[in-house]
Parts: C-alpha cells; structure tokens; sequence
C-alpha cells in the first residue's frame, strides 16, 4: 500500500473511532471497572520505566549543560535551564514516546491478537461494542495516567539533574532547588503538561485503529504493532511543534 | 414465514466476486446445512446472518427484517436472538471459562452473581466439562475449547444458533459431542445454520443442505429424501467427487 494511501487510511480509521467513542461513551452502562483495569496496566505498572527514563534525563541534561556551561562560568544556570527544558519539553516529549512505545505496542497488539482470533467478532457477535469494552477504556485510562505519569517524570528529572548537580558539578541542593521553584512559573508547566491529552489521544486511538484493522495473522499483528509505534512517535513529534506554537500563543495573549 | 431469508445476496472481495447470487430459506424448527468446497464463501453469508459482513447487495431477512444495512445498535438487537458458535470458539483469552460463559449473562441481563454462577456450572455440566471453570482458554483442548464456545453461544438460550464449523478438527468423541448438543437444540425446536465439510456430521444433524459452487446454491435436498433426489450432485459432493 502506498504511505499516501495509508496516512489517508490512518487519519480516515482514527476519525471513525473517535466518532464511535462519542456515539458510545455516554450511552450507559459506563465501564468503570475495564478503566479501572486499563489505569493499572497503563498507569502504575508504567511507573518504573518512567522514572528509570525522566531520572536518567534529568542527569543527563545537567551534566551535559554543566560540562558545556562550566567554560564560560555558567554552571549557575543549570537548574533553570535543566527544569525549564524538562518542564516545558523534555518531560512531556519524552515520557510519551517512551510511553507511545509501551503502551501503544501493548494496545495494537493486544487489540491485533484478539482481532484475528475472532474475539473482536465474538464480542460483537454476543451483543455487545467492542468500542466500548476494548478501546473506551484504553482511550480514558491513557488520557487520565499519562498526564499523570508526565506530572511524575518532571519532578524526577529535575531531581535527576539535582543529583548531578551535587553530586558532578558541585552546586549546593538548596541553591539548586531554590532557583527551580524560582525559574519554574505554573506557566510553564501548564504550557508542557497541556499538551499530553493530545499525545495520550494520540497513542491511544492510533494504536487501537491498527490494532482493530490488522489483517493476515500472526505477521499482520507484528506489522500493526510496528506501525501504531512509528505512527504515534512520528505524530506526537509533528504535533509537539503545533501544540508548543499553540500553547506559546495563548501564553502570549494572557 | 421463515426464520431466515436470503435474497439475491452478492459479495465481492477486491475484484473477485465471491457470492454472485445466493437466495435460501430457513424455517422454524430447521437445520439447514451449508455445504460446499473450500473458500466457496460459506462462512461470510453465516457471518452476514448476523451482521458480521455486509453484502455488497440484496436481502438478508432475519425474523422478517432486513438487516443488510442496519447498524451495530439495530444489530445488537438481533445478537441477543441469533447465537454465533465461531470455529475456534473465540473464547476471550484474558477471562476464565467462567467469565467466558457468565459474559454475555451479565451483559444483557439482570442476573445475580448467585443465578449466574447456577447457570453457568449447570451449562458446564450438561458439556462435560465440570471443573474447568476457573481454568483459562490457554489451559484447555482445542475440543474443549469449542465445547465452551457454544455452551457461551447457548446460555442465552436464542432462538437461533449459527455453526461455522463446528466439528472441524476434532476427535470423534468431541465431534460426537457436538452433534448430541446440535440435536438437543433441534428437539427444543431451535433453528439453526451448519456450516461444515463434515459430511457425517450434516447428515446426522441437518434437515435439508444446500449445496455452495461458484458463488451460487448450485442444488438443495432434504437429508432423508437424498437417495431419490435427481440431482445428484450433493450426492456426488458427499461422496467426495468432483462436480
């Protein structure tokens, strides 16, 4: 198939859903329990990848910044450099596509298994949407965590860059925290943890359109789980510039 | 009036016209089987009786309506009166047999836990399979698995059940099952659909069988009346020939 005549299939399937899920998502019974269950899988037991990535991070941009900023006596700006790039960017961008990888291979192929071994067709075929017992709760839980898990990742990385700070580049932990909390404005958080919605919508409905559409067994699941990857990093990083221009335009006007 | 009717049903997949014209009947209280030779499109008419596949055109009147272009909301509507038992039992591998067989008791009714646990070991027990509720898909034979998937099918006790191959690749005793369990059906007087290659099974279960070739029903016949049928093509699809 032609990348012209996928991007059409991708954005045309996507649309699709997300007309389903508002057809369905306030038609009752509401699935609280599957949610419930989706917040676990996506949320808590993503944890410790998060922290592992947003820590390592944040020792990596202050000892990057430090070696580069030490040759002209700038170390003293590492802790707002490392807590603005982390917060405004870093943290949001990173985590979802660290994120756009767990979470979205785990959607497509879960969604891509159950799609050629007629579980999606027995879940129709016993009366019921697999809308809503398979992508509603999957779409919610990921805007309700990754927000979250975003939240989580900034504050460690910036206490990421603070131990390389003490601990490489000599600063001193009050001074380092107290020009964070001086650097770092709700603005500025609001302007980076705004834009996850966007991105946790985008690996969720990606991921469950080519999960849904995966055909030809086993191989097509593979080629799913690959594509709902590349295709929700690629959209989340088209997408962090128009957010970030967005979200800078907005910022301006207030 | 019949329980089923297909009109001048058409199906294309790409280029290549599957289902050039299809029309049958099923009545009250009938088996019919759906014969014919591999990748003839018997399973996508079983599936468009439910709404699974739509045609490209004609009619596909279940109860006296036609659902051909209804939406998955009118269907589920028909769902809830025409079971499905799929070829793998598709059986939610994440859930227990249990789960499996209580999934569509706790979705369409108001059942308690109490009832449903009742319903679904008393369902368990009449397939042979006591004690493997709580065990997963994974865990169980293929046979065992099919088993399961029409006692999820039945529990609901429709008015109609579809079989797509029910009895493919099983060993005589779980073939044998399958077949006491689709004529237990047919006493209550349940209609019913048989998609198979398992010519002993059609011919122990069915009522009538239509004959699938070449997108069309080339021929049908009442099972018992098979020896002074003229047509003896179903005769010779049967006995394995070559028509």
């Amino acid at each position: 198939m032609s990348t012209q005549k996928e991007i059409i299939n991708l954005f045309g399937g996507t649309a699709l859903i997300i007309k389903k899920i508002s057809q369905e998502l306030f038609h009752p019974p509401f699935p609280h329990r599957l949610i419930l269950d989706q917040i676990y899988f996506i949320g808590v037991q993503s944890l410790p990848l998060v922290l592992i990535t947003a820590t390592s991070t944040g020792m990596v941009m202050a000892l990057q910044f430090g070696l580069g900023l030490e040759k002209f006596g700038g170390k003293l700006y590492i802790p707002k450099i490392v807590s603005l790039s982390i917060v405004r960017e870093m943290g949001p961008v990173f985590t979802c596509l660290i994120l756009a990888a767990r979470v979205g291979a785990g959607i497509a192929s879960e969604l891509g298994s159950m799609t050629v071994t007629q579980q999606i067709d027995a879940i129709r075929a016993l009366g019921s949407s697999p809308i809503k017992k398979i992508v509603i709760p999957r779409v919610l839980a990921c805007f309700i965590a990754i927000p979250l898990l975003v939240a989580i990742a900034n504050v460690v990385g910036i206490l990421g860059g603070l131990i390389v700070g003490v601990q490489e580049l000599g600063l001193d932990a009050h001074f380092y925290l107290q020009k964070v909390f001086y650097t770092v404005v709700l603005a500025d958080f609001f302007a980076g943890i705004c834009k996850t919605p966007f991105f946790a919508l985008t690996i969720a409905l990606v991921s469950s359109y080519y999960g849904l559409s995966v055909r030809g067994g086993t191989q097509g699941v593979g080629e799913a789980t690959t594509k709902a990857v590349v295709s929700s990093s690629i959209l989340i990083v088209i997408g962090d510039y128009f957010l970030t221009k967005f979200f800078w335009i907005i910022e301006k006007w207030l | 009036m019949a329980v089923i009717e297909v009109r001048n049903f058409k199906k294309s997949f790409g280029n290549k016209q599957v289902h050039k014209n299809v029309s049958f009947q099923v009545h009250p209280g009938e088996c019919l089987g759906l014969i014919g030779g591999s990748g003839s499109g018997k399973s996508v008419i079983l599936r468009s009786l439910i709404g699974l596949e739509k045609p490209d055109s004609g009619e596909v009147l279940i109860f006296g309506e036609n659902i051909a272009s209804w939406n998955e909301s009118q269907l589920n509507r028909v769902r809830q009166k025409v079971a499905y038992v799929f070829q793998n039992g598709a059986l939610f591998d994440s859930m227990s047999v249990f789960d499996n067989l209580a999934y569509p008791l706790r979705e369409h009714f108001t059942f308690s836990e109490t009832e449903i646990k009742n319903k679904v070991l008393g369902i368990l027990k009449e397939f042979g399979l006591s004690g493997s509720e709580y065990l997963l898909p994974s865990e169980l034979s293929g046979g065992m698995q099919k088993r399961v998937g029409l006692a999820r099918a039945i529990i609901t006790q429709p008015e109609v059940v579809l079989f797509d191959e029910p009895t493919a690749g099983l060993d005589p005793f779980n073939t044998l099952k399958i077949q006491e369990v689709a004529l237990q059906l047919k006493k209550k007087g349940l209609t019913s659909v048989f998609v198979t290659h398992d010519m002993p099974t059609a011919l122990a279960v069915c009522d009538r069988l239509c004959l699938l070739v070449k997108g069309e029903i080339r021929t049908s016949g009442v099972v018992s009346q098979l020896h002074q049928n003229p047509d003896n093509q179903l005769k010779m699809f049967i006995s394995g020939e070559e028509i």
